[in-house]
């Protein structure tokens, strides 16, 4: 029997969460977020050109899809960004949920551990529900619970390289440091078979976005990628066997011909 | 009066954001705001007075990841 799925007291079926941008249309948006079954999908804020109308029209075609918002401060680089976005995106989606993204580097836009850690915890502090894009650093994953995270969200690698689980060591040492802390895998997947892994690792769900918007059939990948994460955390539940370096046969060897 | 808005220059009339935000029509939209850097509450644009050389955000729900 599995264990829910919970994020800050909210029980979901599905383990993916899936990002609303880069997709090439509306539309194929939508179906996707369908083919997927996720019930979380994450959304932002941003500047909207002067007369256009843009982002009331996404916010009336999320709302038709039913399903929970996890607005992100990504794009932010300091402590006071971050909360000051994650304030203005509070008030708009009515909604504690903050994914916290700072960013310290725009090559690998990895996470400024530092500032996240401090944003976190005048977030937290302020009644946010925070959700903290992070790396796989155990001190750094040790002070976000203390700062008052309930959850933690380690990158699989850079946010849209598609490269999968960078360091499987790293994340394996994390599940096991902090058996009881709900943990996703948030960035840097590519294919389903990346998702199942790190489920297989017995991460708690999946964060993802541009593997499957930027997918030559993004329906067809979300499809997958939900595939993939129930496989692999069937394959987390059912205790897989050890690895040898020697075969072993599976058919009886006893009653074999010709002995 | 000169203020910034979303990185643009206005030259524009108005002594508050409320009425800033109903001279840029957004009057019925869901936006967040914000001056200086500081995320004003929807509930206190109309006391929030602008001041030349203000640098107002104002953001709309847009896609994420």
């Amino acid at each position: 029997m599995d264990k829910a799925f919970t994020l800050y007291g909210k029980t979901f079926q599905s383990r993916l969460m899936l990002g609303t941008a880069q997709y090439p249309s509306p539309d194929v948006l939508a179906r996707s977020i369908r083919a997927s079954k996720c019930e979380i999908v994450t959304v932002s804020l941003r500047r909207e050109a002067g007369g256009s109308r843009a982002g009331e029209d996404f916010w009336q075609l999320i709302k038709q899809q039913n399903v929970a918002v996890l607005p992100n401060t990504a794009g932010c680089h300091s402590v006071k960004e971050a909360v000051n976005t994650a304030q203005m995106a509070r008030e708009v989606f009515g909604t504690n949920w903050i994914k916290l993204e700072v960013i310290s580097d725009d090559d690998t836009l990895q996470p400024d551990v530092f500032a996240l850690v401090e944003a976190a915890g005048i977030l937290a502090r302020d009644g946010f529900e925070v959700f903290p894009y992070t790396t796989e650093d155990l001190s750094v994953a040790e002070k976000l619970l203390q700062a008052g995270c309930a959850l933690l969200m380690p990158w699989g690698a850079p946010i849209g390289s598609g490269r999968g689980l960078n360091n499987p060591y790293g994340l394996r040492t994390m599940r096991a440091r902090f058996p009881d802390v709900p943990m996703i895998i948030d960035a840097g997947l590519g294919a389903p078979s990346h998702a199942a892994l790190a489920m297989e690792l017995g991460y708690d769900g999946i964060l993802l976005n541009t593997a499957v918007a930027k997918a030559g059939d993004p329906v067809l990948m979300a499809h997958g990628f939900a595939l993939a994460i129930e496989a692999g955390r069937a394959g987390y539940l059912a205790d897989p066997i050890e690895p040898r370096d020697m075969a072993v046969p599976s058919t009886p060897v006893f009653g074999r011909a010709f002995t | 009066m000169k203020i910034e808005v979303n990185g643009e220059f206005h030259d524009i009339d108005v002594t508050t954001l409320h009425e800033l935000l109903h001279k840029l029509d957004y009057v019925d939209t869901i936006v967040a705001t914000a001056r200086n850097g500081t995320f004003v509450r929807a509930t206190d644009r109309p006391l929030t007075r602008l001041e030349p050389d203000d640098r107002i955000e104002i953001l709309v729900p847009r896609q994420g990841g």
